[in-house]
């Protein structure tokens, strides 16, 4: 019980680790691809989460270990993250609408023209 | 200000977001998905101020919030989803796909209480954020300039890449 | 008991904001007092839009419920009240239901950072703006949602049209909002701040409002702020996604009763948003007029006056109709109203002139009057602009404001750094 009451670095790695199983579930059995790519952004949050818990982590530790108040790497890399976060929506969601345009069909099993 | 009723908040967060994760992969509807997926992000982002990174928080809201899921709901506006709704929502392997993502967190719940011993097992206590965000300013444009420059070309690329993908004609 | 009223009064010696101070009580407090004074201001706006565009127009509005129909907007409010809440049947009831609570949430929640006064504000945030213009570009979430959810072809294209207008014109907007983020770090620092109370004491400290900083450069951010906030809060000339000769009433079509009204809460809130960000960016806050240059004892005392005295004008204007009305005795109740009505604004006129109470309300009436020279600007726009046409709202987003933002915080970038002695060119 003591365990639950104290947040710590580990709380937020399972929460990061749950909501990434729930987006890899996602991507492997969704038909529709949008929901595809909005699993894709669950699992993108889920790494965004670990890593700026991780940034929380690294700033209690001593200086002489690369710590310390500065030791915001983390949070630049979630930054970073986010930025392809929203390359990858457009550029997904552009090939969305070129499909859709093509098959009249949002479905991701169907993309399969190169079977012919 | 330090967060208050910390164990409270974080509980009631990941809850919001962990329902709010197997919505969207659980809803027919993908707009239900969206507004699902945004509750997710905006208890992210609750999330990032409990951990003194009030920027991030602030961009995932303006970016992640405002940006990129406004685009998805656009998109689905524009598709129209009448008949997807219909057919059947999971593809054939699904069961396939459930098995592996079991492995997967089977091979994380091992990591994380072997290695529990790893992380610091009580409260990490951080001082005050402070300044935060002039800190990010100064790693972002010094240490990581390039890093950023390559970041905004990546963006220039998605820019003309949505462009001929979406535009009927060029 | 003892110790609660200890906990009360320990906050009021303190000069902080009561967020920073972390006193629940006073929070709590403040929010309330600011959530009544939009609601204040919602009232009167809708009240002051109606007769200032019907005297634009040359016809008299609203003259009917109380005098010089002040009554209107109650009137209006009792209505949308008792009107009957439809939901269509083929509607998504569940984000039917949530839409204009979104929109609400998303219009009242900026408020929390909005400097009123170096301690009038809720909270001071340490990324101030970047939480409004984030939590501000949420609304166009719910906007998006009740054109859905509505399930008809009017209310969904009017949410296309708003989502694609909003999303072009934050990128403006953002543009201009990071040029003055650049002004703020011209200090023996060096480093800039997002903090809106942050923002108004760089101003202070520059002895200059940012309009005015680096000239042009501050004013023509100022100009693509102003017409972007415009196109933000879907209002006249960009009125595109409730364009009534067009889509009936675009996305709140469907929309009856306290959850229209909700919507016009909403739209309302969102306009006092905007303006009081532009405020604080540009117009230096709750400075009052020439701090730097009019300083000292003398000058403060006459300043303070000033919210007083416009009160007593109003009342006199009340006055002054009042006698003005016609004898006949039809009008005697609405003659004995208008009196009583300038009889209060006088009461309210005297009380501010209570030295604590003059002290404590100087920040607060000039960023109120700030905010209220935008609004009128709002309503002026309506009377005066034509609708565009939504190829002209785009190409003029991406074509115009975008470039001339990018150009703006490029120069700006450059003029700092000649300033700091840091570029020599």
């Amino acid at each position: 019980m003591q365990s639950m009451l104290h947040i710590t670095t580990l709380h937020y790695l399972v929460l990061g680790a749950a909501l990434f199983l729930l987006g890899v579930i996602g991507v492997l059995t969704r038909r529709n691809v949008v929901i595809v790519l909005m699993s894709i952004e669950l699992i993108l949050n889920a790494v965004n989460l670990n890593l700026v818990a991780f940034s929380h982590y690294w700033q209690s530790m001593p200086s002489r270990l690369g710590g310390g108040p500065t030791a915001l790497h983390g949070q630049i890399f979630s930054i970073f993250v986010i930025t392809d976060a929203a390359a990858e929506a457009a550029v997904g969601l552009g090939i969305l609408i070129a499909f859709f345009r093509n098959k009249e069909t949002v479905n991701i099993d169907e993309v399969n023209l190169l079977k012919w | 200000m330090a967060p208050v009723a910390t164990p409270f908040f974080f509980y009631l967060l990941s809850a919001l977001m962990l329902v709010g994760g197997i919505l969207v992969i659980t809803r027919k509807n993908p707009v239900h998905s969206a507004l699902a997926l945004i509750t997710t992000l905006l208890a992210q982002a609750a999330i990032y101020l409990m951990l003194y990174a009030p920027f991030v928080a602030g961009v995932q809201i303006i970016l992640y919030a405002g940006g990129i899921m406004v685009l998805f709901l656009f998109v689905i506006m524009l598709v129209s989803i009448d008949r997807s709704i219909k057919e059947r929502q999971f593809n054939s392997q699904w069961l396939i796909g459930v098995v592996a993502a079991t492995a997967l967190g089977g091979l994380l719940i091992a990591v994380y209480t072997k290695g529990a011993s790893l992380f610091p097992g009580g409260p990490v206590t951080v001082a005050a954020e402070g300044d935060n965000t002039q800190r990010v300013a100064s790693l972002l444009y010094g240490q990581y300039m390039f890093s950023f420059e390559i970041a905004s070309l990546l963006l220039l690329v998605a820019i003309i890449g949505a462009v001929v993908m979406a535009k009927k004609r060029i | 008991m003892r110790e609660f009223i200890q906990y009360i009064t320990s906050y009021l010696g303190s000069n902080q904001t009561p967020g920073t101070a972390g006193n629940i009580f006073w929070v709590v407090v403040y929010v309330l007092l600011v959530f009544t004074g939009i609601s204040l201001g919602v009232i009167a706006m809708n009240w002051l839009e109606r007769k200032i565009l019907a005297h634009m127009q040359v016809r008299l509005g609203p003259m009917r419920v109380g005098p010089h129909g002040l009554l209107q907007p109650f009137a209006d409010a009792l209505k949308l009240l008792l009107k009957e809440d439809l939901i269509p049947a083929e509607a998504d009831s569940v984000i039917f239901w949530c839409a204009p609570f979104m929109v609400v949430l998303a219009a009242f929640t900026v408020f929390v950072v909005v400097p009123f006064g170096p301690t009038h504000a809720i909270t001071d945030m340490n990324i101030g703006i970047l939480f409004m213009l984030g939590v501000s570009s949420l609304s166009v979430l719910g906007i998006v949602m009740a054109g859905w959810a509505s399930n008809s072809h009017y209310p969904l294209i009017g949410a296309l049209r708003s989502s694609a207008q909003m999303v072009s014109y934050e990128v403006a907007m953002g543009m201009a909002v990071v040029s003055v983020i650049l002004m703020t770090s011209l200090n023996a620092v060096g480093t800039g701040t997002l903090s809106m109370i942050g923002i108004v004491q760089a101003q202070l400290a520059q002895h200059e409002w940012f309009i005015f900083k680096f000239f042009p450069l501050g004013l023509i951010a100022f100009f693509i702020f102003a017409v972007a906030m415009v196109a933000e809060t879907n209002r006249a000339p960009f009125d595109l996604a409730e364009a009534e000769s067009e889509l009936t009433a675009g996305f709140h079509t469907e929309y009856s009763g306290f959850r229209w009204s909700l919507f016009f809460l909403a739209e309302y809130g969102a306009m006092m948003a905007a303006s009081s960000i532009a405020v604080t960016l540009w117009l230096g806050g709750w400075l009052r007029p020439f701090p730097n240059m009019l300083a000292g004892a003398g000058w403060d005392q006459l300043f303070s006056f000033i919210p007083g005295a416009s009160f007593l004008f109003l009342a006199g204007l009340c006055f002054y109709s009042t006698a003005r009305m016609p004898k006949h005795p039809y009008f005697r109740i609405q003659t004995i109203g208008l009196a009583g009505f300038g009889a209060l604004l006088g009461l309210v006129g005297l009380i501010l002139f209570i030295p604590p109470v003059r002290a404590w309300v100087q920040d607060i009436f000039w960023f109120s009057a700030k905010v209220a020279g935008f609004m009128y600007l709002y309503i002026w726009y309506r009377g005066t602009f034509p609708r565009y046409r939504f190829d002209q709202l785009m190409k003029m987003g991406w074509k115009v404001l975008l470039p001339m933002g990018l150009g703006i915080l490029i120069l700006t970038a450059g003029v700092a750094l000649y300033q700091q002695n840091l570029w020599h060119p």
